[in-house]
């Protein structure tokens, strides 16, 4: 914890910069490493788990795995899913306060209202299905970027996954401080709501597993082409500019 | 573009038509309509191919069929190569060129099962730099929906796409970034790196 406080005070204090388009990556030896114990986390235990999920959720084995379009409907992965993303809601509406947004704070709390009552604790998404009322993900990463703190230095971060300094800091504040069910679950409530968001984890890695396979490993230089991948689509959930390629003025 | 195939009366007609457009009106700037048309047929044909039912092999073919006709591959291959492509001699780079084709069409081509029974809802267009920006949604079994963006430019006289922005992540800069280091395995020999696409994706 002492070490997380202590990247938390260097993230906040003075985070690297790059040129523009470019990711600064000072601890890019470290940040290897990180990614290949992730890789073979992923290869020996996530992939594995996550095809056993998929094949268990209602699809028929397969000859080869990816002969069968995805399940429809929610499926025991999804069911939990549904669980462990609407316990973390309320941390969501305390976020999109934090950032001055009225409107996602509403409606995530709406779908939170809702899903716990009508969606039996949030094991079924009525909220979503019938109302419209889709959950607007946000984070304290989200929350310091409106604040104007910069990204700071790129971060493979152990399970996890891919990261930056000030998004870490997010985490670890998402994760001790801004969990307002804190004071309200007991310490079983919360095992179960963490239990979720590990089950769930590894029913994204089946929904999304030939993008995952793809870029981890049939990629010539997997750690780059994650590192690209998270940081394009981070700056595109925090609706950053992007960058611009036209081939014909080079 | 010396090979061109000629399918259907129709395909050939709307050649005819398109030749005689161009004829008449050589340096016709491209609409925000026009860019959309190209996409939206280009959609149309990917879907038409997804829905065959035909072996995978043969779709990637197809596939490779679609991006010939609708994507700018030169411009592509191009950019993906980076610094290097004004290294090489033409000859060479015309390799680099159909390896990359043949390389794209399999690497996304073998996605094609996540298509089965979606659809993609091509929107409208704006101007960014020297191009169009068409937006559109794709809506897959079981996701949420996704903002895709193709990048059309008529610089080869047609509209053709040279980019795809799915929701922020940028293809051409992610190919860029995969030859980048296909090139560093090879230290920097563009003809090894031709070989290792072929097999590749």
């Amino acid at each position: 914890m002492r070490l997380a406080g202590a990247i938390l005070l260097v993230s906040l204090a003075g985070c690297a910069s790059a040129p523009p388009g470019e990711i600064a990556d000072p601890y890019e030896p470290m940040n290897r490493q990180v990614h290949a114990f992730n890789k073979s986390l992923d290869a020996n235990l996530l992939r594995p788990v996550a095809r056993m999920a998929r094949l268990g959720d209602g699809a028929k084995a397969p000859a080869e795995p990816w002969t069968k379009p995805y399940p429809q409907g929610p499926g025991a992965i999804g069911i939990v899913g549904n669980f462990g993303s609407n316990l973390s809601l309320p941390g969501k509406v305390v976020n999109s306060l934090l950032q001055g947004r009225p409107q996602p704070a509403w409606q995530n709390t709406a779908r939170f209202l809702v899903n716990s009552t009508l969606g039996l604790a949030g094991v079924f998404d009525p909220a979503g299905e019938e109302f419209a009322l889709t959950e607007v993900d946000t984070d304290f990463g989200e929350t310091l970027h409106v604040w104007g703190v910069p990204s700071g230095a790129y971060l493979e971060l152990p399970v996890l996954g891919p990261s930056t300094e000030r998004d870490l800091a997010g985490k670890i504040v998402d994760f001790v401080l801004i969990d307002p069910l804190d004071n309200v679950l007991t310490d079983e409530q919360k095992l179960a709501g963490t239990a979720a968001r590990v089950v769930s984890k590894a029913g994204e890695r089946a929904q999304f597993g030939s993008t995952v396979d793809s870029v981890l490993h049939d990629s010539a230089d997997s750690y780059a082409q994650t590192r690209l991948l998270y940081t394009q689509h981070r700056r595109y959930e925090l609706k950053q500019e992007e960058d611009v390629i036209d081939p014909y003025a080079d | 573009m010396t090979h061109m195939p000629i399918n259907t009366r129709r395909g050939f007609l709307g050649l005819m038509a398109a030749g005689t457009c161009l004829a008449v009106t050589p340096a016709r700037a491209m609409t925000a309509d026009t860019a959309t048309a190209a996409i939206q047929r280009a959609v149309d044909e990917v879907f038409a191919i997804i829905n065959s039912g035909a072996a995978p092999a043969q779709m990637y073919q197809q596939f490779e069929g679609v991006f010939a006709r609708h994507a700018d591959v030169a411009a592509i291959a191009r950019s993906a190569l980076g610094p290097a492509a004004r290294e090489v001699d033409q000859a060479t780079f015309a390799q680099f060129r159909t390896a990359m084709s043949g390389y794209i069409s399999r690497k996304y081509g073998k996605r094609f099962r996540e298509f089965i029974g979606s659809r993609i809802e091509v929107g409208g267009a704006r101007q960014v730099k020297s191009f169009w920006s068409v937006g559109s949604t794709a809506y897959l079994n079981g996701r949420s929906p996704m903002q895709v963006e193709w990048h059309v430019s008529d610089k080869t006289g047609q509209p053709r796409f040279f980019n795809l922005i799915i929701e922020g992540v940028n293809m051409l800069a992610s190919e860029r970034e995969e030859i980048r280091a296909m090139l560093a395995r090879r230290k920097g020999d563009v003809r090894a790196v031709i070989a290792d696409l072929q097999h590749a994706g």
